[in-house]
């Protein structure tokens, strides 16, 4: 009964964080500029597509398409933009993008990237 | 009259059309493959005139495309990173055959008497091996590793001399040697080499097989004249030290530039260049750069190392003087410079800029801009004389 309660409350935990993520997302794009959207596009499909192929195919790094993505968490995936992945290829991009900036790249590839 | 005019002015213009097929003979050793990675295209240029001849479309995914040409220089094999490979013809411009051999590729080979090209996979792990003239099948080698037979994903293959290729297994931690001599590739597998092998060269004179590590410090060589004394561990200070540096584009080893006693290398996450002697492999200095530097290329007469940089510092080209080893100039061709191509005998280069859509064309000596050529996101720039260079 505990340990039912306990994942009730991550659930709902997780919820709340998705639900937050979403808010902050949207509200995000609207602070970013046509402009430095058009720049972040550019850097998701060339730069990320380095490693990740220009349709997020893979690469050296793992495929990012909508269908490897939809049974990963979103936070998941915006923390290894943000600080990398330790022990691969993967660099911290927080030093060089916003969280704000993060999270529009993450939606991008939850939305699905074109070219 | 007037018909008579006309089966005059068309007999002329048969003429002429009939003496142009003729004066338009030509060789290729001055021509050349502009990969436009974005658009699946490429743009074949020559470099006398320095002109775009034509393009060819319906390459596929091209991000991190590479070339090799077959070795009368008319044929270029295009190798794209959805696992297609493309014969070009590059005097009539035309598609001779495109396949698709696997699911994800990075790069490839041709061999020694150029009947062979080789491709390195990352889906499904490991190489296959075409005839040059037909793409048919020759050989397929699974990069399987381990007690569960995985398959690795395969970086820095090249050819070398006796009809062999040398490639680096980046998940399974060993380099293979596979002899195709006798007709069937016989492997001779290197294992426990050092962590996440993520490229490879061959020193121009076909020797030396080098491949850089990620997971851990330092370099592995493998001599080629003598295959059974295994690999050797070098410059164990290469690479991101105690504290790791972040990496923000995977240097490459193909460009790395040597002169008669050095060689001049990217170090891994840092901005430096290292001096090493060739006839030892003893680092000898580190040249402080502008940024993380990807591409290190010689000059062919070995006299400037020319270098560029991995994001977000990649606006930017330095060029070092090799015998004062200081930079002597500082070019700014535009965003996102991703590769560099010397003429077979370096009075240009050839520098593609992916965001700014441009290459510029500089004057080694004087470093002017002798011309700009528009180009859809270009990147890798491949010149027909690479057919003549082991490991290119």
């Amino acid at each position: 009964m505990a340990s039912y309660q306990h994942n009730n409350l991550l659930v709902t935990l997780l919820f709340l964080v998705m639900m937050l993520t979403t808010f902050s997302a949207a509200t995000a794009a609207g602070n970013i500029s046509g402009q430095r959207q058009a720049e972040l596009h550019n850097l998701l499909i060339q730069d990320c597509g380095s490693c990740h192929g220009m349709t997020m195919k893979g690469g050296l790094g793992p495929a990012l398409t909508v269908d490897v993505l939809k049974n990963k968490p979103r936070k998941m995936i915006e923390v290894t933009i943000s600080l990398g992945r330790p022990g691969t290829p993967m660099p911290p991009w927080n030093k060089i993008l916003s969280k704000e900036e993060i999270r529009w790249i993450v939606d991008a590839l939850y939305s699905g990237v074109s070219l | 009259m007037m018909a008579f005019i006309k089966v005059v002015l068309l007999t002329t213009f048969a003429a002429v059309m009939v003496g142009c097929s003729s004066t338009n003979l030509r060789g290729t050793g001055d021509l050349g493959v502009v990969i436009e990675r974005a658009s699946g295209s490429v743009q074949i240029v020559e470099t006398t005139n320095r002109t775009v001849l034509s393009r060819v479309t319906g390459l596929g995914d091209l991000s991190h495309a590479s070339v090799v040409y077959s070795r009368d220089e008319r044929y270029a094999y295009i190798f794209g990173r959805d696992g297609g490979l493309t014969k070009i013809d590059i005097l009539t411009s035309k598609i001779v055959k495109r396949i698709i051999q696997s699911g994800n590729s990075i790069g490839g080979a041709i061999s020694q008497n150029g009947k062979q090209v080789a491709v390195s996979n990352y889906q499904p792990g490991g190489v296959k091996i075409f005839d040059s003239n037909t793409l048919e099948l020759v050989a397929d080698i699974p990069a399987t590793y381990g007690s569960a037979n995985k398959q690795s994903k395969v970086v820095g293959l090249v050819d070398a001399p006796g009809q062999r290729f040398v490639f680096s297994l980046y998940d399974a931690d060993e380099i293979w040697l596979a002899d195709l001599s006798s007709g069937k590739p016989v492997i001779t597998k290197y294992k426990n080499i050092g962590r996440q092998p993520y490229d490879g060269l061959i020193t121009p004179d076909g020797r030396y097989y080098i491949a850089g590590l990620f997971g851990e410090d330092g370099l592995v060589v493998l001599d080629l004249w003598h295959p059974k004394k295994g690999v050797k561990r070098i410059l164990d200070n290469y690479g991101r030290g105690s504290k790791k540096m972040p990496v923000y584009k995977m240097p490459h080893l193909e460009g790395w530039a040597m002169t008669e006693d050095y060689a001049f290398l990217p170090a891994v996450g840092r901005n430096t260049v290292l001096v090493v002697n060739r006839h030892n492999w003893k680092h000898l200095m580190s040249i402080p750069v502008h940024g993380q530097p990807v591409f290190v290329m010689a000059r062919p007469d070995g006299r400037q190392v020319w270098v560029n940089f991995a994001y977000p510092r990649n606006d930017t080209v330095q060029v070092i003087d090799t015998e004062k080893m200081e930079i002597i100039k500082v070019l700014k061709p535009g965003k996102a410079v991703l590769h560099m191509e010397f003429t077979p005998r370096g009075e240009q280069v050839w520098v593609s800029a992916r965001d700014a859509g441009k290459i510029t064309v500089y004057d080694t000596e004087n470093f002017n801009s002798i011309t700009t050529l528009p180009m859809n996101k270009p990147s890798g720039i491949f010149f027909t004389h690479r057919a003549h260079r082991i490991g290119l």
